[in-house]
């Protein structure tokens, strides 16, 4: 090691602390929006109705399969454009959202479609409500089974949440690269770095547990 | 709107750049797929837990985060000095490569125990039970997921933009500086990497396809279109439980 | 041929037996598959296993392949020992190299037939004597050819195991067995898996092979009409110990032991 201070990282450490907090906000408001739109997304495509059905699977496949870091460009650049102008964290937790909802959607799915067909005919033959067969029978099962598949997402929308740092939030790595090329020093990033992975790994155990309680 | 000069001079190269980082980091990603994923099937547990430290190590890694870490802080620190494609290339091959270990050690796990005892009776050695049975059979299972993580590489590479990689992602955004014109650049670099994710997708359903006749199996043929991804259970991304 | 008596005789090559188990103990957690197991075979002989299910008759053969390894007791197959190896004069657990160099005399055919479905049937022949024996590939491949003239399908070489019927894929995975030239053969329920119109042909296929060659079997079946047929002796297993044995005649004609009477009178 040519140059590592410790007294860089500890005068970084304040800054650190604000990072975090708005690493987690972000991931908390993320979650919040993939897991509710996800949902809205995965019985869209199941609508018997084509005019619904096409477009919502057409929009969450592209938003699948490009980029998030330039969904973020979109979000930021040309949304103010027509629509409302937000701040760069609020952009963030939009975009990060908007596309871990695709992935969540596709979970969801999974989930409903692993749910027995007994059970869509034990609520017929129940007379059930329609509406009250999905709130009461079929998605809490669903749901159950997909836990830890939404969690390993979540930990994934972790790991991505950096990029909000590209448009300009004081994310964790925002913070780093501020205090980086403020102070022309490196510390940052590693230690930015190391605790993505700190806060990574008990989560991915967290999940491999919840997948062993849940799902068996 | 964009000049055509423009255009000819920084996008198409631009577009020729992200293919170039996709196809270097996917294949060392692929290097270090197989190495990882076949090391963490050995009877021997030291190299097994290395192996698995890498994996564990590298999916908690945000390939951001990395990639700044290695164009910024690796030359202060150690004194090296990476291209910035190379650092790209690199954080890019290592990260997924983690997933993709994870592709590879599944898959093994899942040939029939029985295939390795026929290969025990016919007296194989370790290394050509792995290299003439194990692998050649694990592989159509490894190829759907495997497509999943090369979409997730390929959006992975725009990343590269903010090392200064003069991929199609850095050129939209020079080209934001230079005409203000925001929605129709994003949004062309949004159908470009659907289109790259398309193709790729067709290229690996060949690939499938291949894998599958090579030990006897007919795969039923999708229609042109049927989703990018696979429908497989493996949700390589998160490197996920499974 | 002899069972359960003297283990003391001193594991030779003498030519009177190729194979010999001396107090082998096979457990799987607490239950004891094999008890303190002795017995013999000489070589060129065809003896049948026979008795109830989870009597330890697969795990002997599971032993010889070693794919498994016993917890107590020695196994010799030609005088060679699959288990230890003598380092001056001192037995240590045998290593891969060692286990690599006696396991050339034996070969082994599945109930599952277990053939390799990423190779066509020519390959799955051929690979083993390329790799293993260092055979060269014409030469592997001329042999191949004569095997599968010998089990009967000439005509499906290129096909891969999953376009073949259970009886074929069995058919080629005798030939394959046979391909590595061993001394011992076992036979481990090899047609408890196919439809019954399939068996014949496979059983066919084996009888031609015991009468024609000097092949020693050893066989798991349940086929009593086959065991009839090839074996020169029979051994009755149950709960892990050899509880009679003698020719196929006496045997299923006129068994001593009380539980051998009723396992055959349940299957026969």
């Amino acid at each position: 090691m040519n140059s590592w201070s410790w007294s860089v990282v500890q005068e970084f450490m304040p800054r650190f602390w604000d990072g975090v907090i708005i690493t987690l906000e972000a991931l908390a408001l993320g979650t919040l929006i993939a897991f509710t739109l996800g949902l809205f997304w995965a019985l869209a495509q199941r609508s018997s109705v084509r005019w619904i059905r096409v477009p919502v699977v057409a929009f969450t496949e592209f938003v699948r399969n490009t980029p998030l870091l330039v969904q973020l460009f979109f979000l930021f650049y040309v949304v103010p454009e027509w629509g409302p102008s937000m701040s760069a964290l609020t952009t963030g937790i939009v975009g990060l959202g908007l596309h871990y909802s695709t992935y969540t959607a596709e979970v969801y799915r999974a989930g409903i479609d692993g749910v027995p067909a007994g059970q869509w005919e034990a609520a017929t033959a129940l007379n059930l409500p329609r509406v009250h067969t999905w709130r009461a029978v079929i998605l809490p099962q669903a749901i159950r089974r997909v836990v830890p598949a939404l969690g390993n997402y979540v930990v994934a929308m972790l790991k991505d949440s950096p990029m909000i740092a590209v448009i300009g939030a004081l994310d964790m790595l925002g913070e780093a690269r501020a205090f980086s090329n403020e102070t022309f020093t490196s510390e940052a990033l590693t230690v930015v770095g190391v605790a993505f992975i700190l806060i990574a790994y008990p989560a991915s155990l967290l999940m491999r547990y919840l997948e062993r309680r849940l799902v068996h | 709107m964009m000049t055509s000069e423009f255009f000819e001079s920084w996008f198409l190269p631009g577009i020729w750049i992200t293919i170039q980082v996709t196809v270097y980091s996917a294949v060392l990603a692929a290097v270090v797929s197989f190495t990882v994923g076949t090391l963490r099937t050995s009877q021997f547990w030291i190299v097994r837990f290395l192996a698995g430290i890498y994996f564990e190590i590298f999916r908690g890694t945000s390939a951001l985060v990395f990639m700044f870490w290695m164009a910024f802080a690796v030359p202060l620190l150690f004194g090296v000095q990476f291209l910035p494609m190379g650092a790209g290339v690199l954080a890019l091959g290592l990260t997924y490569g983690a997933y993709g270990s994870e592709i590879v050690r599944g898959a093994l796990a899942a040939v029939a125990p029985a295939q390795r005892e026929a290969g025990i009776a016919l007296n194989f050695t370790r290394m050509q039970r792995l290299r003439r049975i194990e692998l050649p059979q694990a592989w159509p299972e490894m190829v759907p997921p495997f497509n999943n993580l090369l979409i997730e590489l390929l959006k992975g590479t725009a990343l590269v933009s903010v090392i200064t990689v003069a991929d199609m992602t850095f050129s939209g955004n020079l080209l934001r500086l230079a005409t203000n014109a925001s929605a129709p650049i994003y949004t062309l670099l949004l159908v470009l990497y659907f289109v790259l994710a398309f193709v790729l997708t067709r290229g690996m359903r060949v690939l499938e396809r291949q894998a599958k006749a090579g030990i006897g199996q007919t795969p039923p043929s999708s229609g042109l279109f049927s989703g990018l991804r696979s429908k497989s259970t493996d949700t390589a991304v998160t490197g996920g439980v499974k | 041929m002899s069972t359960d008596q003297n283990p003391s005789v001193p594991g030779s090559k003498d030519g009177t037996e190729l194979i010999r188990f001396d107090r082998v103990t096979k457990r799987f957690g607490s239950n004891t598959v094999l008890d303190n197991l002795d017995f013999t075979v000489a070589p060129g002989k065809h003896v049948t296993l026979i008795g109830p299910s989870g009597s330890g008759k697969t795990t002997i053969l599971r032993l010889l392949m070693t794919l498994i390894r016993p917890d107590e007791g020695t196994i010799r197959v030609d005088g060679d020992c699959l288990t230890h190896e003598d380092k001056g004069g001192v037995l240590h657990p045998a290593g891969e190299k060692h286990i690599r160099e006696v396991r050339k005399k034996i070969g082994m055919v599945f109930q599952q037939f277990n053939l390799f479905p990423n190779m066509k049937v020519l390959r799955n022949i051929t690979e083993a004597p390329v790799h293993v024996l260092g055979m060269s590939k014409d030469e592997a491949e001329e042999r191949a050819r004569e095997l599968l003239e010998l089990v009967g399908l000439t005509e499906h070489i290129d096909k891969y195991p999953t376009q073949l019927s259970g009886g074929q894929q069995q058919r080629v995975a005798i030939a394959r067995a046979l391909a590595m030239r061993p001394q011992v053969l076992l036979l481990d329920e090899v047609t408890s898996a196919l439809d019954p119109e399939l068996v014949a042909g496979v059983l066919d296929v084996l009888r031609d092979i015991a009468h024609s060659t000097d092949i020693t079997m050893l066989c798991v079946t349940h086929e009593m009409n086959f065991a009839r047929d090839i074996s020169d002796d029979v051994l009755m297993f149950d709960q892990g110990k050899v509880i009679e044995s003698g020719s196929p005649e006496k045997i299923f004609n006129d068994p001593e032991n009380e539980r051998t009477r009723e396992f055959l009178s349940a299957i026969l």
